[in-house]
């Protein structure tokens, strides 16, 4: 029996998620969105600077259903992503550890970031 | 690299199903994750049907009974059974906990049963935690003291300086925490871990220790203690209630702290 021999236990498939956890993998997920979100915005700078034609078309495209979600997922990505990183720095002072009050800002950081979203697109 | 798929040695058969026998009422399903070394065979998760009637009420109690009368092959790793040893520390129910102190009762439906999560495997529910234990020695948790003890007493504390130690020096090393995180997970080669943070922490606040310096040194590296990104599954596992996260955001703190 040798040790290389050993199989790896299971581990993403049989843990069942905190709160916490979903949230810092959403953290990571909504962070790496809006880094390529990145593209959207020069395409939308690019189209503005090369004419109204050009405009017009990104408008268009924008505007469609799979348009309009992107621009949902980006601003909910920018909420959430805000929301939390405030709760990462009041974790940096030291405070809000104890399970309660980190299952609570969870929630709190989520519904938050859902609310301003849906904020947002009602009065926008 | 995070490799999120099970290694093809590791990837999960179906197993054996034994029933309850005739009679019983009472019954509970324990899916359980076995290996075998010996058989060259994948791991598998078995099936026990158990009669709660004539079983004590811990997850523990349950997997002795099975292995005392139906499958003795069975291998888990127990002692104290009052959640003081960390022996039987395994994924129960999607947590990490001790089989000893988790009761049957708090679980919904099937009772599935693993090892400690992305752990090599040595059989069944035993995992290998050389790693985990080197990590630990790697901190150094010994009192390094410069000055000599005084020559008629102990080194004593202030009551506030012992009850900064009170929490950390709890811990059990049962690894619970460590293999709940997912940094751990990944980088288990080169980051700490919570349990071994935890222990470095109660060293850097004993008032009796003059390493803090060289401690902090130590844990000031880009793996070694800051891939905890609070993910807070190690505070939100621990069968003792202890709080690793806190202890690294603290140690974070001192080491933002010591450059003013």
């Amino acid at each position: 029996m040798s040790n290389t021999e050993r199989p790896l236990s299971p581990h993403l498939t049989i843990y069942r998620w905190p709160i916490t956890m979903t949230l810092s993998i959403l953290h990571r997920a909504t962070g790496v969105a809006m880094t390529a979100g990145l593209v959207v915005l020069a395409a939308w700078l690019v189209s503005a600077a090369s004419g109204s034609g050009d405009y017009d078309q990104f408008v268009t495209l924008m505007s469609t259903l799979a348009g309009r979600l992107l621009l949902v997922g980006r601003s909910f990505a920018f909420f959430f992503h805000l929301a939390n990183g405030i709760r990462h720095f009041v974790w940096d002072t030291g405070r809000g550890f104890e399970k309660r009050q980190a299952n609570a800002s969870a929630w709190f950081v989520l519904v938050t970031a859902v609310l301003a979203t849906v904020l947002l697109w009602v009065l926008a | 690299m995070a490799e999120f798929r099970l290694p093809k040695n590791s990837r999960i058969r179906k197993g054996q199903h034994f029933a309850a026998p005739d009679g019983v009422s009472n019954v509970r399903r324990f899916a359980v994750y076995r290996y075998d070394p010996d058989s060259g065979e994948n791991p598998r998760v078995d099936t026990y049907e158990v009669d709660l009637d004539s079983c004590g009420p811990m997850v523990l109690d349950a997997l002795i009974k099975i292995k005392n009368e139906v499958d003795p092959t069975l291998t888990f790793r127990r002692s104290c059974r009052e959640g003081i040893c960390g022996s039987c520390a395994m994924n129960i129910d999607g947590g990490n906990t001790l089989a000893c102190t988790r009761a049957i009762d708090s679980i919904k439906g099937d009772v599935k049963i693993y090892p400690l999560p992305h752990m090599p495997v040595v059989k069944d529910l035993v995992p290998d935690l050389t790693n985990f234990y080197a990590q630990y020695a790697s901190i150094k948790p010994w009192l390094q003291a410069r000055t000599p003890p005084p020559p008629d007493q102990e080194r004593l504390q202030s009551k506030e300086d012992q009850e900064l130690i009170n929490e950390p020096a709890a811990c059990i090393l049962c690894a619970c925490c460590s293999t709940s995180c997912p940094s751990y997970w990944w980088n288990s080669d080169r980051y700490l871990g919570p349990a071994a943070l935890l222990a470095a922490y109660r060293w850097l606040v004993d008032s009796r220790d003059d390493a803090t310096g060289e401690r902090l040194d130590e844990l000031e590296d880009p793996f070694r203690l800051y891939r905890c990104h609070t993910i807070m599954n190690c505070t939100q596992t621990c069968p003792k209630d202890l709080n690793p996260a806190q202890a690294i955001a603290e140690t974070k703190k001192m080491l933002v702290e010591r450059r003013y």
